[in-house]
């Protein structure tokens, strides 16, 4: 490398020839979220159950932030695209925790990638809520309010898991999604009391989530069996309706009375049933990643 | 200059058999400078010649804003973004917010509170942007979190 002695103090030296410097090189940096934290398994908690239900809440989040990557370059103001890049980017934060978190329960040497990228559609345990594609900038606002009202409440309580790498996530992520809830509950009240067009549009758009609401407050056999680790999703839906009422009453929504969707032998998304809409995302989101198999970022 | 320690970001340094420990915190779950901050760190300790080190991440307690440094306030202040006020202590359900209280936040270029939130998310997770209606200058708030 003599010969390139002249070019010392270059950016293009540094690149090149300070091998050790991680920042030059992608994946061998530090790639993990997790990195120097105690992941062991909590004593008397089933290492598959907790695995499960990282993945439940993780899916939830990788899920709707790809969503609401989607809206990125297409909403209608500056301000909006950085509201909106933000709340995705926190909740792919908090996807990746929590994926962490399922890698290290498992024990098996699957990472966050491996979950994101090569899992299945029948083995993504969201909820059905974050899955359709928005029909427009209302459904977008309506769906997060829902979702971050539920995941707030949830993560609220999970701060005082038996896992403590759970609920140090759940610590970070209850300040974030309170931002989120307060953003999509803004514009839930602008659009709902703004002018006749806003409303219908509102209207519209609750009509359309809501038969998915009634999924997010099942208790499953997870849930049920991890007492004091998980949280029972069934216990927050009078906090949940509370805080929706509350924004309803606000914007001059009515609560839709439309009935939920419907199960598939009793089976939904916490058991890996998905409406088509998950293909679609998941064909997008792994593309990548299943073309070059074996490629680190 | 504004360094992570006046940010709170990094939580403390110690030794611990012969092995020098950082441990830093992220602000928010997904603050994609966090992996260069670490990257960071241990090419620092490496040019000090402080090998054997080992950089860790703790995530509890949260990072909160209140552990930003008095100088580290004023730093900020100096470089136009408003520090942050006092972060929320909440028991119990989190009450909804509909819209900022108005004079919250002073402007960082003439002090005046008369300032309205523009948007509740910046340029990146932990500011949002405000507008003072005196000197008509638009700035950025650290939230308080």
């Amino acid at each position: 490398m003599t010969e390139f002695s002249d070019h010392e103090e270059t950016a293009y030296e540094a690149l090149s020839l300070d091998a050790d410097d991680p920042r030059w090189a992608f994946g061998t940096g530090f790639s993990d979220p997790l990195a120097g934290i105690d992941t062991s398994v909590p004593e008397n908690v089933d290492a598959a159950d907790l695995t499960a239900y990282c993945l439940m809440l993780g899916d939830d989040a990788l899920v709707l932030s790809h969503r609401l990557q989607q809206w990125i370059t297409r909403l209608p103001e500056l301000e909006e695209e950085a509201a909106v890049a933000n709340v995705a980017l926190d909740l792919l934060g908090q996807a990746r925790l929590l994926l962490s978190r399922a890698a290290a329960a498992e024990g098996s040497g699957r990472s966050e990638d491996d979950y994101a990228y090569r899992r299945e559609q029948h083995e993504f345990l969201n909820v059905r809520l974050v899955e359709r594609a928005d029909a427009d900038f209302a459904e977008m606002v309506t769906r997060l309010l829902i979702f971050s009202a539920f995941r707030l409440a949830v993560l609220q309580r999970l701060r005082d898991s038996r896992d403590p790498v759970l609920a140090a996530i759940a610590a970070k992520a209850t300040n974030e999604v309170t931002y989120h809830r307060d953003y999509a509950a803004g514009w839930v009240v602008r659009l709902g009391d703004g002018t006749e067009g806003s409303h219908d549009r509102m209207v519209a758009a609750l009509d359309a989530v809501w038969p998915y609401v009634d999924e997010l407050f099942r208790t499953g056999d997870v849930e049920r069996r991890l007492t004091g680790v998980a949280v029972d999703p069934g216990e927050v839906r009078n906090e949940v309706e509370t805080v929706l009422e509350q924004v309803f009453s606000e914007a001059g929504l009515k609560r839709p009375d439309v009935p939920p969707a419907a199960l598939v032998s009793g089976r939904a998304g916490r058991e890996g049933v998905h409406t088509e809409a998950l293909s679609y995302i998941l064909a997008e989101l792994q593309s990548v990643a299943r073309s070059h198999p074996g490629a680190e970022w | 200059m504004l360094t992570i320690a006046d940010l709170g970001i990094l939580r403390e340094v110690h030794e611990q058999d012969g092995i020098l420990i950082a441990v830093l915190t992220p602000t928010y779950s997904g603050c994609p400078a966090i992996r260069e901050i670490l990257s960071d760190v241990a090419s620092a300790l490496s040019a000090a010649g402080l090998a054997p080190f080992e950089v860790r991440i703790a995530l509890q307690p949260p990072w909160t804003s209140d552990w930003i440094t008095e100088e580290g306030r004023r730093r900020l202040a100096a470089a136009g973004i408003a520090p942050p006020g006092p972060a929320p202590r909440r028991t119990g359900p989190v009450p909804i917010t509909l819209g900022s209280a108005p004079g919250a936040v002073a402007c960082p270029a003439c002090g005046s509170r008369s300032t309205r939130e523009q948007s509740r998310f910046g340029a990146t997770a932990c500011r949002a942007l405000y507008r003072c209606d005196d000197c008509a200058e638009p700035f950025e708030y650290l939230k308080e979190i």
